[in-house]
């Protein structure tokens, strides 16, 4: 080393980068899989990027158990505190928006300019479903007018632990399409991450992390679709089921699966992940519960309040 | 329960309805496009009065070709049907509706012989609600626009429906009404031992004028229903019935683009606490359970009673079940019919015999069965715990499990500690209890200070293995629109 540089304390070497140890989101913590197992994720060249946790069963239960345990308190959150809660991942990311764009590019072998889009889409989809809280039960709820002396509601209510296969190719935009109504509408969910791309969404547990979100409300499972998700579709503590990253046979498997049950399923279909998206990705993931008052005749004998 | 006790001064005369207002003809066909037909393979089957055994009518069993011409049918109906503008399908929903109230009297007689419920239940309950399912939904053909599912939501095609006995008429008007309103066509298979009050409908969409094809009723068996469910140009399949059968028919739709709403089966607890007005809960238990010979799925079967008012509300409860009046479900007078099926009597006892074997204690007032038909008293267990069977499982008929708890936290973890959740009850005086308990109940429907209130504007259906979708009100419309 020459006396220049070590006065100005710079070196004539590149500096070696600090690789990241990708691990899971499981009720708010980082653990690495159960299992040990770790599989090589790499970019759109073959250029190896990080070992991903292969999640295994025992991952899928914990995580199930984590997300059961956040329920109460979650769907039991006012509408505006969880509305604020996701306006907070909107504002994390939007801090960590460069991170985001390299992570996406890199997987989905985008340019920056495109995995930029994709990342500001998916942020701009947290503020949109940020609105959506406090609004659901008012647009499919209300006051049905009965024939009869009695007031009743209908009020929509979250199912319970959704389990969340993210879909393979959109790693982030698609990710958070399919998360977001999930917890909006107050469930919790386990989150199967895209198998090739995983790790976008390992990066978002550490935003949600951060985000005001209670841990277990979402848990990110990362590793073979099809081996974490066959136990996840048969969980009898499983309530819901979003197919969006499975093919059409395992769909069929697991879709059956579901049956045991009686979970709720959404099916894979085509999705623009760009447009604005309904309200049916909320819907599907929600229970209609219809309370019934007297409203003052009080039976045949005709006496009332 | 003294019916025929000649020193009660009490006693009430025979008040029958008559039967001359319903002409059952002694055999029917499958009604398919329009016609009625026989079966393809030529089978019937006997459709008999639950409270006489007597054969009422030899009815065409649908098998898988019959099933096959019946969807045909449909989907050549639905091309014309579907392009129809809302109003006019509404009119033909209202000339239905109309038509129904017209034929209410002969309707109810009808329903009451070939099911075995009480003739006052048919004229005051199904009827007027089968009529105002056909009429509401007849309001909505018009305006799907406004219902919150995109400005043009579009129908799904052929609808396969499977319906079961405990509602018969009630059950096809839930599943029709909607499906027409929203421009699918049908193919509805009622349950094989209450066929005939579908195929007096098959008369009403003659009557009303409605298209060909666009409403078709296959009566017949399990199979048949099977072949229905797993048709591939069927698009829509509805089903109520079994959570068993429930769970076999989503694993026959997987990985179809077929539509699925199930309402299942339920094990409602009905809860009481002890600020709740005594004489009218006792009421609502009665009605919660003894309702249709509590061969309802949302019945209040699991009794939660505060432990503190248990004795009390027993004793009440007791006293009341005593005036209960079995018999002739023709009678005006009658509380508790006959029940469906000598199947249906076979699983009630086998589940009651358990009960008491597994140590609760069981209680019946005195009570005469008639010597035909298939009865059952109305049978109620105290010192049922979780563990029972009969807390556990779906009986379907007139038992009543009574069970005890201590606070609002302990009420809401029994009443949610079962894999149904189609309804519950809460009694009490406190509103904001009312509010707290009713929001932490897993449970579709949940009546408090009241129960089994049915009405066409309000949604129904089931968490959990109660099975998914709605049925009434504008979430019923869902089910049979492309959203």
């Amino acid at each position: 080393m020459s006396e220049k540089s070590e006065k100005s304390g710079a070196t004539t070497e590149p500096r070696l980068s600090v690789l990241k140890t990708y691990k899971l989101y499981v009720g708010g913590k980082f653990p690495r899989s159960e299992s040990g197992r770790v599989y090589e994720v790499s970019d759109s060249k073959g250029n190896w990027l990080a070992n991903a946790p292969r999640s295994s069963r025992k991952d899928a239960r914990d995580a199930v158990v984590a997300a059961r345990k956040a329920f109460g308190a979650w769907s039991g959150a006012t509408a505006y505190n969880r509305g604020q809660i996701l306006y907070r991942v909107a504002e994390m990311l939007e801090g960590r928006r460069e991170q985001f764009v390299r992570e996406v590019a890199e997987a989905e072998g985008l340019s920056k300019v495109k995995a930029a889009a994709q990342v500001d889409a998916a942020i701009d989809r947290w503020v949109w479903y940020a609105g959506w809280t406090d609004k659901i039960a008012q647009v499919v709820g209300g006051g049905n007018p009965v024939a009869g002396p009695y007031f009743n509601l209908s009020s929509p209510e979250p199912t319970g632990v959704v389990t969340v296969l993210a879909p393979q190719e959109s790693s982030f935009l698609g990710l958070v399409s399919v998360i977001a109504p999930v917890i909006a509408t107050g469930n919790t969910a386990v989150v199967v991450a895209s198998e090739k791309h995983p790790l976008p969404a390992l990066s978002l547990g550490e935003v949600l992390a951060t985000s005001d979100l209670p841990g277990g409300v979402v848990n990110v499972l990362s590793g073979g679709t099809a081996e974490i998700a066959t136990p996840l579709a048969a969980h009898q503590d499983v309530n819901a089921i979003d197919l969006a990253g499975a093919g059409a046979e395992l769909a069929k498997e697991l879709e059956v699966a579901a049956a045991d049950n009686l979970k709720r399923v959404l099916r894979p279909q085509p999705v623009d992940y760009f447009a604005t998206p309904g309200i049916d990705r909320m819907t599907a993931f929600l229970e209609t519960k219809t309370v019934w008052h007297p409203t003052g005749s009080l039976g045949a004998s005709g006496s009332s309040y | 329960m003294n019916t025929e006790n000649p020193l009660s001064p009490f006693a009430y005369a025979p008040a029958p309805e008559s039967r001359s207002v319903v002409d059952i003809a002694p055999s029917y066909g499958l009604f398919v496009d329009g016609e009625f037909t026989e079966a393809a393979d030529g089978k019937v089957f006997k459709t008999v009065s639950p409270s006489t055994e007597e054969v009422l009518s030899e009815v065409a069993q649908a098998g898988e070709a019959d099933v096959d011409r019946a969807v045909k049918a449909a989907r050549k109906a639905f091309v014309k049907w579907s392009a129809l503008p809302g109003s006019e399908r509404a009119k033909y929903l209202f000339r239905i509706a109309r038509i129904v109230q017209e034929r209410s009297r002969e309707l109810a007689v009808l329903e009451t012989l070939d099911n075995g419920k009480p003739i006052r239940e048919t004229r005051d309950a199904d009827l007027p609600l089968v009529a105002a399912h056909f009429f509401y939904y007849a309001g909505w053909a018009d305006k799907l626009g406004h219902a919150g599912f995109g400005p043009s939501p579009k129908p799904l095609g052929v609808a396969g429906q499977v319906i079961p006995w405990n509602f018969p008429l009630l059950m096809l008007a839930w599943k029709i009404a909607p499906a027409l309103a929203t421009g699918n066509t049908v193919v509805l298979k009622p349950a094989e031992t209450t066929p005939l009050s579908a195929l007096f409908f098959a008369d009403i969409c003659r009557q009303a004028g409605l298209p060909k094809g666009v409403v078709n009723i296959l009566p017949g068996y399990g199979d048949a229903g099977a072949a229905l469910v797993a048709h591939p140009d069927v698009n829509k399949v509805a089903f109520t019935g079994s959570t068993a059968v429930g769970k076999a028919i989503a694993r026959t739709v997987a990985g179809t683009d077929k539509k699925l709403t199930l309402e299942l089966g339920g094990k409602g607890a009905n809860i009481v606490f002890d600020d709740a007005p005594i004489d009218q809960a006792v009421e609502g238990i009665v009605n919660g359970i003894f309702f249709n010979q509590g061969q309802v799925c949302c019945a209040g079967s699991r009794l939660l009673v505060q432990e503190s008012i248990h004795d009390e509300l027993l004793d009440s409860l007791k006293r009341r079940l005593s005036t209960l009046r079995l018999g002739d479900p023709l009678d005006k007078n009658t509380d508790i019919g006959a029940i469906n099926s000598a199947e249906q009597l076979a699983r009630i006892t086998t589940l009651a015999d358990q009960g008491e074997a597994e140590g609760a204690e069981r209680w019946s007032p005195a009570c005469e069965l008639p010597e035909s038909g298939y009865w059952f008293a109305p049978t109620l267990f105290t010192g049922v715990t979780q563990a029972h069977t009969i807390a556990r499982d779906e009986i379907f008929g007139p038992v009543l499990s009574v069970l005890t708890f201590r606070t609002p936290d302990e009420a809401v973890a029994k009443a949610n500690n079962t894999p149904y959740g189609l309804s519950a009850g809460i009694w009490t005086e406190k509103g904001s209890r009312i509010l707290a308990v009713a929001s932490r109940l897993r449970a579709g429907v949940v009546w408090s200070n009241t129960f089994n209130k049915f009405d066409p504007t309000s949604p129904f259906g089931g968490y959990k293995e109660s099975g998914f979708g709605r049925e009434g009100g504008r979430h019923g419309l869902e089910a049979y629109l492309d959203v």
